[in-house]
């Protein structure tokens, strides 16, 4: 498919019919109010049905997805999730309404209070609330509890610390928590060491955001220390577990002095990533910080579950009803299927497939950060001939999907890679057959890079004149 | 426009004294970097910065970034030019391309920034890493 399709109103001819109703044996002024009759709708497409399903099909194989191919989006983790997990979201049988007396619903209480005891086995963490709808709404959740935590001890305080090597979610959530984010950088070893956190402690310090593994794909490995100099100034440590799918069944971040975390169940858990949601972004504290969890809470209360709206401690309502349920019931099952023996494998596997591609790309690539690879490896554009964007760009070329490009800030034209567990052997060897062809290019023919891509349906766009002109609407004579 | 006569910070802002106030833009090194400039988020006027605090934000197809107050002071005007041509950050970034101004709170902090001689070292310096 290397051409776009037309536009249906291009398809569109005067007269065609999709399909036919008889004509109305009463004026429509006489069976309906005036309000309620429309006036035509100028230009509206007139086609027949084959025509509409074809141009809705042709439109669906422009699509590009973890069932079509690889799809390395760093920092993303875009598994493939098993299709049986779908399939149990949908069973009928779940689907209940939310107001639906809590006697009747004991089952979904359940699924919800099962995976809540997961999470906290699998991090450590004292509690769970599985409200919040995505990462970033969790963080934001995150920082509203150690807000009120801190409130409750006399003292909101004014600053949180954000490592350059953070989620760019994380200034965003603790400055509408109502904090200023003060960002701070990494150590030559690409992670945050107690030299640089202790610069910048002060007494106005709430928190410290931390992603770990972080951005660069590296194991903050100084964290114990970092929570104990945290402690001891009265700060906390929020930890960013969006990558949790290099850690998960390995290391629990609540052994290591974390206070509050959230996790990504659209990442780590068998919710595909990007399309817009539903995402669940659940949020883990530490005992002393539970009273502050956001209603309602589902509560054991002998064999039965119990649901607490009022909680005066409580930062209230971050979501309507229970969150997104049904994210819920596919991270459940997802583990159940696994089993406690088996989400170790994940992480393995995920650390395992990055270290092999940077294995086979670090010849090829300029790698600056030395330090050990997990879930993640991101490489840089310095030395070649070409820059990050026309590697990415010659990627579509050859049908797979680019690597995150230019992120982390702090690597010149970052090229992030992240395979997943989920893919094999075969398929990164693959990939790099392509990076090496695509490499050679770039020496000998490196205007072949900066025209791709050539064999997409679209060449390359005008990103600029895109951003700085956009035109977002197709109208009839307008020529674009 | 003389790069000479100009200031430099280490976050690659450039500074030029203008009747008692100062002139504010990106360095052609920073424009580069950045890439294609998309948009400019302008400090509102009158808006007080204490130096190194974030006082607009630039967009390009890259990233988002800081620019970063060079000197405390007072936002006194902005590069209005900007809203619908971003795209002079890139082409004069010396020039038509600079982005607000502000008062001067301390004359000594002029002191702290970097002549065009050392600033050219402090590149050489980020090259070299």
């Amino acid at each position: 498919m290397n051409t776009l399709p037309s536009l249906i109103f291009e398809r569109s001819r005067d007269g065609k019919i999709g399909c036919g109703l008889n004509d109305a044996n009463v004026p429509a002024e006489a069976a309906l109010d005036r309000e309620l009759l429309r006036p035509p709708i100028a230009d509206f497409p007139q086609v027949s049905e084959v025509e509409v399903v074809r141009h809705y099909m042709a439109l669906a194989r422009l699509n590009y997805s973890v069932d079509a191919g690889f799809y390395p989006l760093g920092s993303c983790t875009m598994k493939y999730n098993p299709k049986v997990n779908e399939k149990i979201a949908t069973l009928e049988e779940l689907q209940a309404h939310p107001y639906a007396p809590h006697d009747l619903v004991q089952g979904n209480l359940e699924i919800i209070t099962r995976l809540e005891e997961w999470l906290v086995e699998l991090t450590g963490m004292a509690g769970f609330t599985l409200a919040p709808a995505a990462g970033a709404h969790g963080e934001f959740a995150g920082m509203l509890i150690i807000r009120r935590c801190l409130q409750e001890r006399g003292d909101p305080r004014k600053i949180v610390l954000i490592p350059d090597s953070a989620h760019g979610t994380n200034p965003a959530s603790a400055h509408f928590a109502g904090y200023e984010a003060r960002q701070i950088p990494s150590n030559a070893r690409g992670i945050l060491g107690r030299k640089e956190l202790r610069a910048h402690l002060g007494p106005d310090v709430a928190a410290l955001m931390m992603t770990n593994p972080n951005t660069l794909g590296i194991f903050e490995s100084d964290i114990a220390a970092i929570a104990e100099d945290l402690h001891a100034n009265g700060s906390l440590l929020y930890m960013d577990g969006a990558n949790f799918n290099a850690l998960m069944g390995v290391v629990r971040p609540g052994e290591l002095g974390v206070d509050v975390m959230h996790l990504n169940l659209h990442k780590t858990f068998s919710t595909p990533h990007g399309g817009g949601g539903p995402g669940s972004g659940p949020v883990g504290v530490a005992a002393p910080l539970l009273p502050y969890l956001p209603v309602p809470r589902v509560l054991r209360e002998g064999e039965r579950l119990k649901v607490v709206y009022d909680d005066p401690r409580s930062i209230g309502r971050v979501k309507n009803f229970y969150g997104h349920f049904l994210v819920m019931v596919r991270a459940l099952a997802y583990l159940m299927a696994l089993g406690r023996e088996h989400v170790a494998r994940v992480a393995e596997d995920a650390v395992l497939n990055a270290n092999y591609l940077r294995k086979r790309l670090e010849g090829l690539l300029e790698l600056p950060y030395q330090a050990p690879t997990l879930h993640e490896v991101v490489f840089s554009d310095q030395g070649l001939p070409v820059k990050t964007l026309d590697i990415a760009k010659r990627l579509l070329d050859y049908g797979c999907h680019p690597f995150t490009v230019y992120f982390p800030l702090i690597v010149h034209g970052a090229m992030m890679i992240e395979p997943t567990e989920t893919e094999s052997k075969e398929t990164l060897d693959e990939f790099v057959g392509v990076m090496e062809t695509i490499l050679g290019e770039a020496r000998d023919n490196p205007d072949l890079l900066r025209q791709a891509p050539t064999r997409t349906p679209v060449r390359r766009l005008d990103e600029t004149l895109a951003a700085r002109r956009p035109l977002l609407r197709w109208r009839r004579g307008e020529d674009h | 426009m003389a790069q000479e006569n100009l200031l430099f910070s280490k976050d690659h802002e450039w500074v030029r004294r203008e009747n008692g106030t100062v002139v504010v833009g990106v360095t052609d090194y920073a424009q580069h970097e950045l890439g294609d400039v998309v948009f400019v988020d302008l400090p509102a006027v009158g808006k007080e910065l204490k130096k190194g605090d974030p006082a607009a934000n630039i967009e390009s197809v890259k990233a988002v970034s800081d620019i970063y107050a060079p000197v405390s002071g007072k936002v006194t005007a902005v590069n209005e030019k900007l809203g619908s041509t971003p795209e002079l950050v890139n082409q004069e970034p010396y020039g038509q391309g600079w982005v607000f101004t502000m008062s001067l709170a301390s004359e000594s902090e002029l002191d702290e920034l970097m002549d065009l001689k050392a600033y050219e070292e402090y590149l050489k310096g980020i090259a070299g890493e």
